[in-house]
């Protein structure tokens, strides 16, 4: 498991928030191509789920899926590779920016279709559970794809088999230009667990901290109690949903209400308020963090490494057993 | 005659439809102030309101089926899935629901429904919205299946769509902003009926969607070498319009089939069948006929491989020139 000191919990966020205005920007001036989803302000849900759970425990992700993927551990030099269509990338350049897979870091993948990968992390469960591991699968999945119903399906086998998932529903108030509150039943995602009798939690997903006493508490009673749980996290997409989101849908104030809610400034705040920390020491880790990424970038836009045709071809299926 | 783009030209279909039927409703996730994925019903809540433009949750299934069947009590709605890859969330309620509502009720119910979604790659947009899957359709008696490769056709076809009384599959491509000419007063184009968009002699190169694009570039190149093409664009898949395919192959005594999607089992298998079954067409024949189509593998994210996977001019140049000598 990463350190989970206070300082850490910090830099991965800051990590995390560097990587997507760096992404950003090479969209912006066309250096890479495809479309990309950045989680600007969902950072505190990505570091506090990854590090409350076992570095052994499994991650199912979404289509915005940077912030989950580095958080799980991943290096950066390997997304960025994917994000290039490099073969140095975490899938050769085969799966780009939606579908970030790492196994040895226990991240199984996305999936684009919003909402299937929840039925996939409770397949993962269910073979977790059949091997006598105790080891638990989160499922991210955000307020839109919580009108999926394969997500309701999904939590009533977790319920009646009591399989290892973590139900992690992103709440970040929108789905593409749709409004929760326009968009989804309930108020909180956390009211629907009582319909599959799973326990559940809605809890501000800015707050670090929280997050990760929150996580801890929720897969200790996965593996305690062999029961799912389903734990929202409220939070804030501050970019917008891709490329080319306008953002027509929300209001500028709205968003500068929630900007007082930024994860990674609450947490300076707070750290240095604790004397874990000064605001120089925070732009050191900035300035550190960015010239890594711009090392790697660089290097990559220098160097570019693609399979071929034929080479990826090999992919499509796996070898066959000899007969 | 006015320059309008493929988006705009499905949207003024839409709209103009819209306005003449109120029962004509647009339901899909943000085709309000977004304008749909691919901004394609931009404006259409301004103009029509809530209650003509209906927007959903993310729930491709259960969407489609509140369509159906609010189609059955005499809606006509224009639904969109805003990537084709997602048709195998709707194929519930299109596939065993929609296709066969008419002929389980022995003609009592019907399904006026329009299911719109762009189809194929070129995006890098990876694996899971990239797939030309046409076929999930073309294989369901009970719908019909268009695929307009021209803004000029996409807005005639739409119109005729909306205005069927069976559900239509409406298939795009999404270069949305390519530029065409489309008439100014109101036009009709028929679902079945293909079209000769080159007149050639020497060799007939069937195909649809945005594949017409890139066979028309090989057919300028092979001009050059003096190989005079005629290009069928089916426009429709189901009805297929087999005898404008049939009467320009047994003309030029060749025929190449081109699309997107993977070759094994692709329409081209259909259109290749069609022709070897007509017995004037087939003895009229040079050569066998010959079909190009993408790769057999989902398609890559690196935008090099991505662009290889597919049919490229000079696949299609070299194909049609193997037809000779
Ligand atoms: C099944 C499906 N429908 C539609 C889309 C298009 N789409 C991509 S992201 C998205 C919104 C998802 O919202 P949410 O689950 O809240 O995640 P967020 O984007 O906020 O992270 C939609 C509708 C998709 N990828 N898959």
């Amino acid at each position: 498991m990463e350190s989970t000191s206070p300082v850490a919990i910090l830099t991965l966020m800051i990590r995390s928030r560097t990587f997507e205005r760096k992404i950003e920007q090479l969209f912006r001036t066309h250096k890479m191509h495809g479309t990309t989803h950045l989680a600007i302000g969902q950072e505190a849900v990505h570091a506090g789920v990854a590090l409350g759970i076992d570095s052994s425990d499994w991650i199912v992700t979404t289509h915005r899926c940077h912030g989950h993927t580095l958080a799980k551990g991943s290096s950066v030099e390997a997304m960025i590779g994917e994000f290039f269509g490099d073969k140095r990338g975490l899938s050769k350049g085969l799966g780009g920016s939606m579908h970030l897979i790492d196994l040895k870091h226990h991240n199984a993948g996305s999936s684009a279709v919003v909402g299937s990968s929840v039925a996939l992390a409770t397949g993962m469960a269910l073979q977790l559970q059949r091997s006598g591991s105790d080891n638990l699968v989160v499922a991210f999945f955000g307020d839109g794809a919580s009108n999926r119903g394969v997500v309701h399906e999904s939590m009533n086998m977790a319920s009646i088999w009591s399989l290892p998932v973590l139900f992690l529903a992103e709440h970040n108030e929108y789905g593409m230009s749709s409004s929760a509150k326009k968009m989804v039943s309930v108020d909180s995602i956390a009211d629907r667990g009582s319909s599959y009798s799973i326990k559940s939690e809605s809890i501000d997903g800015n707050d670090v901290e929280l997050v990760l006493s929150k996580v801890r508490d929720a897969a200790r009673y996965i593996r305690e109690e062999k029961r799912p749980f389903l734990l929202e996290t409220r939070t804030y997409r501050f970019s917008g949903h891709s490329k080319s989101d306008k953002l027509l849908y929300r209001s500028r104030e709205e968003e500068a209400e929630w900007a007082k809610k930024d994860p990674i400034g609450r947490y300076s705040q707070i750290l240095v308020d604790r004397g874990e920390i000064t605001y120089d020491q925070i732009a050191e880790i900035e300035q550190s963090e960015s010239e890594n990424i711009d090392t790697i970038v660089a290097s990559y836009l220098e160097d570019h490494q693609e399979l071929t045709l034929e080479e990826s071809m090999e992919y499509v299926y796996h070898d066959e057993v000899s007969l | 005659m006015k320059m309008m783009s493929y988006r705009e030209a499905i949207r003024e279909a839409m709209m103009e439809e819209m306005a003449r039927d109120e029962n004509v409703v647009l339901i899909g996730e943000d085709v309000g102030c977004y304008g749909g994925c691919f901004t394609v019903s931009s404006g259409l809540i301004d103009r029509f309101g809530t209650r003509q433009v209906i927007e959903t949750p993310v729930s491709e299934e259960g969407l489609v089926g509140v369509a159906v069947g609010a189609a059955i009590m005499g809606m006509r709605p224009v639904v969109e899935v805003m990537y084709g890859d997602f048709s195998t969330l709707a194929s519930d309620p299109l596939l065993n629901h929609a296709a066969k509502t008419h002929f389980m009720s022995a003609g009592a119910q019907s399904v006026p429904l329009v299911y719109r979604t762009p189809m194929g790659s070129g995006t890098g947009a990876a694996a899971q919205h990239t797939q030309s899957l046409e076929t999930l359709f073309t294989n369901t008696p009970g719908l019909h299946v268009v695929f307009p490769s021209t803004p000029c056709d996409a807005k005639g076809l739409m119109k005729c769509a909306i205005r069927s009384n069976n559900p239509v599959v409406f298939l795009e491509h999404k270069n949305y902003g390519q530029m065409g000419l489309v008439p100014d007063d109101e036009y009709l184009i028929e679902i079945g009926k293909a079209d000769i968009k080159r007149i050639g002699e020497d060799v007939t190169i069937i195909t649809y969607g945005r594949m017409l694009d890139t066979v028309t570039q090989a057919a300028r190149v092979l001009e050059d070498d003096e190989v005079s093409v005629e290009i069928v664009d089916l426009r429709s898949l189901r009805p297929l319009d087999t005898r404008t395919i049939l009467d320009s192959v047994i003309k030029t005594k060749r025929a190449l089939i081109v699309h997107e999607a993977p070759l094994f089992g692709g329409f081209s298998g259909e259109i290749a069948a069609t022709i070897a079954s007509d017995s004037k067409a087939f003895s009229s024949l040079m050569k066998p006929v010959v079909r190009l189509g993408g790769r057999e593998m989902p398609i890559p994210f690196n935008k090099h491989l991505e662009a290889a996977m597919i049919p490229q001019v000079e696949d299609i140049v070299k194909a049609a020139t193997s037809l000779f000598g």
